[in-house]
């Protein structure tokens, strides 16, 4: 089937296998290889993009599902400068192997989008759906924490 | 500028928060094929027959190889890499791995097919398409029961499944004795659980071989890449080695489980010159569940007696090592060398006596998890201390106090030689707990737990800890059987212009050797971190490495860049001074330059280096260049310590256990950026948490993993956790230049013993007098627990 979609901003049409996931879609069709793949299942949350707007699992997204609509992945939160999360999540030490980061990144943007300022326990609430097995999430939070002092000026 | 114990912001970052990290799974190659093993359904089965033709005939599909196929080239399977003997001296028993097999599957995923086709899904579709004709056959999954006369069978050559049994310390009837005599005798029956690692990033392997040079090339998620090559060509393979690249790009995490040699490696390599095309292959999830390496599983008996002060008269340690189907790299030497050797924990016991059986099973393989043997220690142990103190009515604090070793730095007082066969190096026990009491506010604490009154339950737990890492010396380890020397490389190469490059053979996977090991070498010689690069993973850029694991990339890795840093300013020295026209014994070196003391005549580093490259004016004795290669073995281990309490609340109505508090004050010696050593320590603290209230393997008694998922594996979750409260004391380690111990496995060790040991006490302080409860401490256990009262 054929797919017109936004990526990042970007017009993309594509013929696809109907079967094919977002994130295979963005993986391997468009190089797009920060969105990555940890379970398949939506258990991780490491293929966490936003689809207009929203978080959601791109391992369990058909990309037939997006035509016609708007992705955001990891490779568009940085427009010349960090995003204020990106910066927090090395300001605060949030990543160690950086294999989460990217979905971890994406969901807290949604967080931020509709609370821009969280507690530390909404934070944690909204991380719940993603996995870090570096971090113990302590810093994780803290870094979302700095992205809302930053946004909230 | 100083670098050292300063928080500098991650160099790596940048790359990985942007997206632009390089994982395996990232890497495409022109031409590139997808392979897919087919798993066996059944944890032990006869292989009648596999039919793979209509696989063969499945669009897409470029080749189907099976058992008889790697049977047939005479490919015999994975080694272990470590050797452990029985107590008559017989050598363990040691059954190949096949890359797939032909006649008799042995756990739940093991690989009888490969699959490779255009595409990942073609393949996928191919494999529906493989018919395997299995005879199911009783399965063992328990080490204890495997070890029972009448077991089923693993392997036909290891009766009654045991690999090897093994004996450490005192002898066993001098250790009864001990107890016999003793005023009170403290008892459990431990498990400690069967955990997985799941490093969110799955393991995939891509195998290259390019006919043109005959050369190959294994991009892999390894933490050790140059020992993989070891293993895949001289044991497994038999292809040169100077043939054979392993680049293990960035790493989506390991914690043990990527450090081994897995048969997929091997098979990716092995059928890219089959087939004479690129091969990548990348687990699901539920594959990484059925094949990662596991962790822990041991059932042990233990019992530690006590005089009427509290002092330790006695332990006895009695385990079963589940070890799977098929012997991981270093699986012999986690229950044994990584275990029995830590028994004295940081104690004056007299009499210790550990005894192993290391155990097959119809299960996955089991090997080192962050910790790798010493969690297993600490957990009875600690479990013990704090189980004894409520038995015998004794503060638990008090009763660890006044069985310490004394404080010791190592260098005017003597290492402290313990009676399983360790030397440790320095240590200050007391320290440790002391400040962990000041954080608690412990006489507020108990206040409180007498007074509340809200339904809920609270207790203290607490847990010290002392691990051997910095892992080690290659003579030592060889006499207790590791094939495998465990020193590290690292280069130095100055660059015409004053930048440096580094080349270490240790792997970062999370750990940020980019940024740390570029703080040592700013440091060392004066220049901004800016300057210093450092490139690790690819065994063409590294001359060697033994890998990143057992808390050891500073304390060895980091050591053998100090030595190449030396050895560069050794002979820049040698320069400054022709060009200073001056003496070598004259000069100092600070802050990038040489100066003439005394004086201010003085020569920056990259004017030295330069004049190396650019040789017009210069020693007529001396080479040109600047660029130091140097192995590091270390002397002995290095041994962190510290102290973990865990503040928990049980729900009296439910079981439900909440942490609300968690304190580690670890002592891991000099430190060279705390920001990240704070990172590793609370990711252990998660992991060891996580052990305790959430993780563990579940297999039926068919040796199906049933809970092979993440929807069905519980692990713990941003909500699930407090932020960490976090200190450290410092002892420098006093035999490696940089005085440090190692942070990666410390928060992992401490911890799980403190929740266990907080949830008992709760119960304890309801008048439920439970000795244990099993791991994870789901609320069905505790509320059962509490329910049947001290029965446990």
């Amino acid at each position: 089937m054929n797919i017109t979609t936004k990526v990042n901003g970007k017009e993309i049409a594509r013929e696809i296998d109907d079967r094919t996931m977002l994130s295979t879609f963005l993986r391997e069709e468009l190089s797009l290889t920060g969105t990555h793949i940890g379970c398949d299942t939506s258990g991780c949350g490491a293929c966490t993009v936003l689809l207009n707007g929203k978080a959601v699992k791109s391992c369990t997204v058909l990309a037939a599902r997006v035509d016609g609509e708007e992705v955001t992945t990891i490779e568009g939160m940085s427009n010349g400068s960090l995003h204020p999360l990106q910066e927090g999540f090395k300001e605060e030490h949030g990543l160690q192997c950086g294999f989460c980061t990217p979905g971890m990144i994406m969901t807290a943007a949604d967080l931020l989008s509709r609370n821009s300022n969280p507690s530390e326990q909404e934070i944690r609430e909204s991380l719940e759906g993603n996995f870090c097995r570096c971090t113990g999430y302590h810093n994780i939070v803290k870094a979302v924490q700095y992205a809302a002092d930053k946004m909230n000026g | 500028m100083s670098y050292i114990g300063k928080s500098v912001k991650r160099v790596e970052d940048k790359r990985f928060i942007t997206g632009k990290g390089n994982y395996t799974d990232d890497i495409k190659l022109p031409n590139m094929t997808a392979g897919i093993f087919v798993r066996s359904p059944y944890a032990h089965a006869k292989i009648k027959s596999v039919d793979i033709s209509a696989a063969e005939s499945s669009p897409g599909v470029v080749k189907v190889f099976t058992g008889e196929d790697i049977a047939a080239s005479g490919i015999n399977g994975v080694p272990c890499g470590w050797q452990v003997n029985f107590k008559n001296g017989d050598t363990m028993k040691e059954p190949p791995h096949p890359l797939l097999v032909k006649d008799k599957v042995l756990h739940m995923g093991d690989a009888v097919a490969f699959i490779i086709a255009e595409n990942y899904a073609q393949a996928k579709d191919a494999v529906e398409k493989v018919v395997v004709d299995y005879e199911n056959l009783d399965a063992v999954t328990d080490p204890e029961e495997a070890a029972k006369g009448g077991a089923p069978l693993v392997h036909d050559d290891a009766p009654g499944n045991v690999c090897f049994d093994w004996e450490l310390g005192d002898p066993k009837d001098e250790v009864a004795a001990a107890l016999a005599n003793s005023h009170h005798v403290t008892t459990l029956d431990l498990t400690n659980q069967r955990v997985v690692p799941n490093a969110i990033e799955p393991r995939s392997a891509i195998g290259h071989y390019e006919d043109a040079g005959d050369k190959f090339t294994l991009y892999t998620t390894s933490q050790n890449p140059h020992l993989t090559r070891l293993l895949l060509c001289a044991f497994v393979l038999g292809i040169p080695e100077h043939k054979v690249r392993v680049v293990a790009p960035d790493v989506g995490g390991g914690f043990g489980s990527k450090i081994f040699h897995y048969t997929e490696e091997a098979m990716v390599i092995w059928a890219s010159r089959e087939i004479n095309r690129p091969i990548k292959w990348t687990a699901e999830r539920s594959e990484s569940f059925l094949t990662d390496a596991h962790g822990r599983d041991h059932k042990t008996h233990v019992q530690m007696g006590f005089d009427k002060d509290g002092k330790i008269t006695a332990l006895q340690s009695t385990t079963f090592a589940n070890l799977g189907a098929y012997l991981s790299t270093f699986a012999p030497a986690v229950p044994t060398y990584l275990h029995g050797t830590l028994m004295q924990g940081l104690y004056t016991s007299p009499k210790i006596n550990v005894d192993v059986t290391g155990v097959f099973t119809h299960t996955n393989a089991v090997d080192a998890y962050r910790g790798a043997g010493r969690p297993e220690a600490t957990y009875q142990l600690e479990r013990l201390m704090d189980l004894a103190a409520l038995e015998m009515g004794m503060d638990p604090i008090e009763l660890r106090k006044i069985n310490f070793i004394p404080k010791f730095d190592g260098v005017n007082e003597p290492g402290y030689a313990t009676r399983v066969a360790l030397q440790y190096d320095s240590g200050d026990y007391h320290g440790v707990v002391d400040k962990a009491l000041e954080m608690v506010g412990y006489e507020a604490f108990r206040k409180e737990q007498a007074s509340l009154d809200n339904g809920k339950l609270l207790g203290i737990g607490f847990s010290t800890y002392i691990e051997a890492c910095g892992i080690a010396p290659s003579a030592v380890v060889g006499a207790l059987g590791a094939r495998a020397g465990l020193f590290e490389s690292a280069q130095v190469r100055v660059q015409p212009t004053g930048k440096v490059s580094v080349y270490s053979g240790s792997h970062s996977h999370g750990q940020g050797h980019e940024t740390t090991f570029a703080q040592v070498v700013a440091d060392r010689l004066g220049i901004p971190l800016e300057d210093v690069e450092i490139v690790h993973g690819d065994s063409e850029a590294v001359a060697f490495g033994m890998g990143t694991y057992g808390s050891r990339s500073l304390a060895v890795g980091g050591s053998a860049i100090v030595k190449s840093i030396d050895k560069v300013i050794e002979k820049g020295a040698k320069i400054a001074a022709h060009k200073l026209e001056s003496r070598v014994e004259d000069l100092e070196y600070a802050e990038g330059k040489w100066t003439v003391k005394g004086t201010d005549k003085s020569i920056s580093f990259g004017d030295v280096s330069l004049t190396a490259y650019v040789p017009h004016d210069y020693p007529a004795d001396l080479e040109p260049g600047l660029d130091f290669s140097s192995f590091y073995d270390p002397a002995n281990f290095t041994y962190p310590f510290g102290c973990h309490v865990a503040i928990v609340e049980v729900d009296k109505e439910t079981g439900q256990v909440k942490l609300k508090r968690f304190i580690a004050v670890d002592d891991v010696g000099n430190i060279i950026n705390p920001m990240i050593v704070e990172g590793q320590i609370h990711g252990g603290l998660a992991q060891g948490i996580g052990q305790a209230l959430f993780e563990g393997t579940v297999y039926s008694d068919s040796g199906t993993l049933m809970n092979a998922s993440f929807m069905d594996y519980s692990m713990p979750r941003a909500d699930d956790l407090p932020n960490f409260e976090v200190d450290r004391t410092v002892t420098p380690c006093p035999h490696n230049p940089l005085g440090v111990k190692g942070a990666g496995e410390a928060g992992c060790i401490g911890s799980t013993p403190a929740v266990v040991n907080a949830v008992i006490d709760a119960l304890w302080k309801g008048g439920h007098e439970v000795k244990d409860i099993q791991m994870p401490l789901i609320s069905e256990r505790v509320w059962n627990a509490m329910q049947n009262g001290s029965s446990n």
